[in-house]
């Protein structure tokens, strides 16, 4: 199924028809590497190139879930002076550019905080709603302390997005299930983000538990860069999350290329499913 | 002291129930502070730990072991010393000193590491991974392997591992894997960074022995109890040697384990004053001193890091700030959220001291008293210099020296010697 943020939670939302068949792709950009301008060109070009969802990454100064590669695309945009308010403006610009775009905010927990100025996550949240944001994700945000966040998240109407992780027992998954709305990230392995050669079996089984308790997409990612990867997700779940591989190739890229670059890579993710379209 | 702030708000719907307690029914919380805030990876372990943690507790035959290890193994109890050659000197309140450096090992970080070693042989994890700062708690932690049998890992800056480097060797010896860490500025909370992304990713295996009461549920709880027996024997040393109860308890605070260990069981004494003491570095600024309860520009405010809810030094946008002091152990931009909350209950009081009243404080009671405080605890000492003349020869001021100065002595050297000392 489709990642669709517009619908009631619980409907299996109906497809657009060019779109079944294959799996959603997800791609997420460390915002603000190398600087704004350059990542609103190359978020064009991700969604341009069939990226249905994009994760804008707020740079923080310690993210701990992640490896080196979006350590240190993090690291430059916050030397960068890069801000939750940059990626809020980043993300009205690409709402306004591409309507139809899913767009995730990506963020660690404490510049949201910050930014609600000691007043919970109305603040955030409506300025999220009002750059046309359609989910967030916050990585060292759990269920259990989520009561204020989901209740602002609802008054916005965006979606809560939550990560499943192959160490979570199924009465977690269930919680998970229950308050995730848009999509469910599943994480395939344990460990920080990063590209690997080989899907572990971790994911496809974590999958079927997640199944279990939500008729919401499901969206596998950390360590996926290749068509082959993407195919063998597929398989078994809705969408596929590429990230590091892709701050890698900006990283590697001058200014002026990385757009035309992440487009290229991103097109090349799907040559099955784009065989079979053709 | 830091500014009030409406902290329950992020937990509480609710946001008119004020601060503290504001939250008090989910586990881990110390009035709005605390929490649970980690990749959900590791939910499943922080879980498993208080699961083992609880069962560990009323169990005699764990509490037995620990008893036995506290005592034959680290030296417990430790002397509680009346320091009278530098309460003279100071005129005023009489100076107590406990002496947690004369622990095995040279600090109050042994009491955490035999207690989580234990729980993490009762869990059948066998691979430990810690972060240290000034080296004190990766010793610790590399001794209590050697001791149960372990393989240990220990994240440590590259800065601290130049300016502590005798602890480098001693974990080597010790039979520790020291890893250094180049990102960030180097130092502590890099390290602690590093061991997150190792247990993220080895968390079946492993067991993360956090040093201080900092990090997610039931860390800040468990380090505190393993050290509360600080308090608990100076409590009751204090009243068999004075007949009564101090004016006031100080201590240094970093993350702030010693100092919570000797709090606590004062907290219930109202008349019994509580004074932190973080490090003021060499100015006001962000990025100058890692004082997070000093409020107003440069000071800290509350936030998450590295998941906990507590006193954060940040920037506008969220950033986490530099920090400096002239002592690694307390060179970290939050507090433990139990310090938080006693900070904003008005139980306890934090202050600073800086690297120069530091360095002062280290020569005098060298010199007054034959003993080399760590830099660390040099800051308490400051403190109690600080306020004992100013106070009445019947007050009586308890000092936890948390640990010794021997791994110091490459930065004695060289900043006594810029001071002309």
């Amino acid at each position: 199924m489709p990642i669709q943020f517009n619908q009631s939670p619980g409907s299996s939302g109906g497809a657009g028809e060019s779109r079944t068949g294959r799996p959603g792709l997800v791609a997420y950009l460390t915002i603000g590497d190398p600087d704004l301008d350059a990542s609103y060109d190359i978020a064009l070009a991700a969604i341009d190139a069939g990226a249905d969802v994009l994760e804008l990454g707020v740079p923080f100064s310690d993210p701990l879930a992640d490896g080196p590669v979006i350590q240190r695309a993090s690291e430059r945009a916050v030397a960068r002076g890069v801000s939750l308010t940059d990626v809020l403006a980043i993300a009205a610009r690409l709402r306004a550019a591409r309507p139809d775009c899913g767009l995730v905010l990506f963020s660690y927990l404490n510049p949201v905080v910050r930014f609600g100025q000691g007043a919970g996550f109305e603040r955030f949240c409506a300025a999220a709603a009002a750059a046309g944001i359609d989910g967030v994700l916050l990585t060292d945000m759990i269920v259990e302390e989520a009561d204020a966040y989901l209740a602002a998240m609802a008054r916005h109407s965006l979606a809560p997005i939550f990560l499943a992780a192959p160490t979570s027992p199924d009465a977690r998954l269930e919680k998970i299930a229950r308050v995730s709305r848009g999509f469910v990230y599943v994480i395939s392995r344990v460990g920080i983000t990063g590209a690997q050669a080989a899907l572990e079996g971790d994911a496809e089984q974590l999958v079927k538990r997640l199944r279990r308790y939500t008729d919401l997409p499901l969206a596998v990612g950390f360590g996926i860069s290749s068509a082959e990867q993407v195919e063998q997700v597929g398989r078994f779940a809705d969408a596929a999350v590429v990230g590091s591989a892709l701050v890698a190739i900006i990283e590697a890229s001058s200014r002026e290329i990385a757009a035309e670059a992440v487009g290229r890579f991103i097109g090349g993710l799907r040559p099955v499913a784009a065989l079979a379209r053709s | 002291m830091g500014t009030a702030v409406d902290t329950a708000v992020l937990h509480q719907e609710d946001s008119s129930q004020g601060t503290a307690g504001g939250a008090a029914s989910t586990p881990g919380r110390f009035g709005a502070y605390g929490g649970r805030y980690v990749p959900e990876t590791l939910m499943a372990a922080l879980e498993e730990l208080e699961h083992a943690y609880a069962l560990a507790q009323a169990d005699p035959t764990f509490q037995a072991r620990l008893d036995d290890l506290l005592k034959n193994y680290a030296g417990r109890p430790t002397p509680l010393y009346f320091a009278e050659r530098m309460s003279r000197e100071l005129g005023g309140a009489r100076i107590y000193l406990k002496r947690e450096d004369l622990l095995h090992t040279g600090a109050h970080k042994i009491n955490n590491c035999i207690g989580q070693g234990l729980l993490a042989e009762r869990m059948g994890k066998h691979r430990i991974i810690a972060e240290t700062g000034a080296g004190q708690h990766g010793v610790a932690t590399a001794t209590v392997c050697a001791l149960l049998g372990m393989e240990c890992v220990i994240y440590m800056g590259q800065e601290d591992m130049q300016r502590q480097e005798l602890n480098v060797y001693r974990m080597r010896l010790l039979g520790a894997e020291v890893r250094g860490v180049s990102n960030g500025q180097k130092t502590l909370k890099d390290a602690i960074n590093e061991a997150m992304r190792d247990w993220v990713t080895n968390v079946r295996t492993t067991h993360y022995l956090l040093g201080s009461v900092l990090g997610a549920h039931p860390y800040p709880t468990m380090v505190r109890d393993f050290h509360r027996v600080i308090g608990k024997e100076a409590r009751r040393q204090m009243l068999e040697q004075e007949g009564r109860l101090p004016s006031a308890v100080v201590a240094c605070v970093g993350g702030g384990s010693n100092a919570i260990g000797a709090f606590y069981d004062f907290i219930a004494d109202e008349n019994v004053q509580l004074i932190g003491v973080e490090a003021g570095g060499r100015g006001t600024g962000l990025g100058e001193h890692a004082a997070r309860m000093r409020g107003g520009p440069g000071g800290g405010s509350p936030g998450i890091l590295q998941g906990t809810y507590s006193y954060v030094l940040q920037d506008d946008a969220g950033q986490i700030s530099l920090t400096h002091s002239v002592s690694a152990g307390l060179d970290y931009p939050s507090i433990g959220p139990e310090h938080a909350m006693l900070n904003d209950a008005g139980r306890a009081e934090y202050r600073s001291a800086t690297d120069d009243d530091a360095l002062k404080a280290t020569v005098a009671l060298s010199r007054t008293e034959g003993i080399i405080p760590a830099l660390e605890s040099a800051h308490a000492i400051a403190e109690a210099m600080r306020i004992a003349p100013t106070m009445s020869p019947r007050d009586i001021l308890l000092v936890n020296l948390s640990g010794r100065g021997d791994k110091d002595l490459g930065i004695l050297t060289r900043e006594l010697k810029l001071q002309g000392a």
